[in-house]
């Protein structure tokens, strides 16, 4: 899919760059000016190092059905407050049964 | 509503008007601030996306980040077309025209060195792929192996099929690099591409940047073209002719 542009063209340039392509020089090259706008040049590093690595936004992981992290109670607090609801919830309604089987018990008296 | 003055590139004065229809970031136009002999090449950008803390988030965001990247790009494009344009890197951002005018002033005379080391000069992407590996014949799937023995030795088998394929791929880049040298002035190998962000099948195994004279353009694009099909299982693709973004810093070799 890559149709080398020949020079000289008008326009159309850079065919066949991918946005790894245009990432890779928009963000990572060029003259790097102080504007008055300080964009921490550290963020611009790490964030081409994570585009690198992971590519896309949690929002297109999820678009694409990614979204193990949010049920894995070891990736997501979420997760894990919900096991935890749902462990609390369960062990109450066994508790519940449990002195419904006993219509005598006393709850022991704490000492 | 204030806005804030996006800085596309430095150039010398051109006497080509860029394309009447050429918008840049958020559909703003692109016009020419002159001053000292140079021109910027400036939009207007909302301080609501280019704010400090605005700009930190989107950035973070993909789908901001590579539709403003290709603004960018089209405008740094459009320039190439007509002059030799120095491109700042994205998101250079002044709150109004006095201070982009003050950033002439401090750098005017790297401007100028840089943008004369750089004039009719453009640069050519190249990158060699290794395309993904053949799947396994059928015989051999369908012939499980008959013992721990067996799996390890086709393991060890598939492995150095791979390790061979690599090096002829490596090699075979070596020799390409050194041959686009000769029509080149100057050469960057960039890291190789993550295949997911590129959406390029197969592994990057040569990302390579050249400078050539525009003069000598044809040949290089021509050179590059000739390989294609020399190796099998082994692709080439250029990009460009694209200003010369990996060129720009100062005291390189």
């Amino acid at each position: 899919m890559t149709t080398p542009s020949r020079f000289p063209e008008p326009y159309g340039h850079s065919s066949g760059a991918n946005l790894a392509d245009i990432l890779e020089r928009v963000l990572d090259k060029g003259v790097v000016i102080a504007g008055d706008i300080r964009i921490n040049l550290l963020d611009i590093e790490l964030l081409t190092v994570k585009l690198r690595l992971i590519v896309a936004s949690v929002d297109k992981a999820k678009e694409m059905g990614i979204d193990w992290w949010e049920t894995d109670p070891a990736l997501s607090s979420r997760a894990r407050r919900d096991e935890l609801t749902r462990e609390n919830a369960e062990l109450r309604e066994r508790l519940a049964r449990l002195e419904e089987l006993e219509p005598g018990h006393v709850p022991k008296e704490a000492p | 509503m204030t806005g804030l003055r996006y800085v596309y590139a430095v150039c010398r004065p051109f006497g080509t008007p860029l394309q009447s229809q050429l918008t840049g970031i958020g559909g703003a136009p692109p016009g020419l601030l002159h001053h000292h002999g140079l021109v910027a090449v400036v939009s207007q950008v909302p301080e609501a996306d280019f704010g400090e803390e605005a700009l930190k988030a989107h950035l973070e965001d993909l789908d901001w980040l590579a539709a403003t990247a290709r603004a960018h790009q089209g405008v740094i494009d459009a320039l190439t077309t007509v002059t030799t344009p120095l491109p700042l890197r994205l998101g250079t951002v002044f709150r109004d025209c006095s201070g982009v005018r003050s950033m002439i002033e401090a750098r005017e005379d790297d401007f100028r060195r840089t943008l004369e080391r750089l004039e009719g000069r453009v640069e050519w992407g190249v990158k060699v792929y290794l395309d993904p590996e053949p799947p396994e014949p059928a015989a051999a799937v369908a012939a499980r192996p008959g013992s721990g023995r067996d799996y390890l030795r086709r393991r060890r088998e598939s492995t150095h099929a791979q390790e061979d394929r690599w090096q002829r791929a490596e090699a075979f880049a070596g020799s390409l690099h050194e041959r686009l040298c000769r029509y080149a002035e100057d050469s960057r190998l960039h890291p190789p591409q993550n295949s997911t962000l590129s959406t390029t099948p197969g592994q990057n195994v040569l990302n390579a940047a050249y400078l050539v004279p525009r003069k000598h353009s044809e040949e290089f694009v021509e050179t590059v073209d000739r390989t294609k099909g020399e190796a099998p299982g082994i692709r080439v693709e250029l990009t460009g002719p694209w200003a010369a973004y990996s060129f720009t810093g100062e005291g390189q070799s």
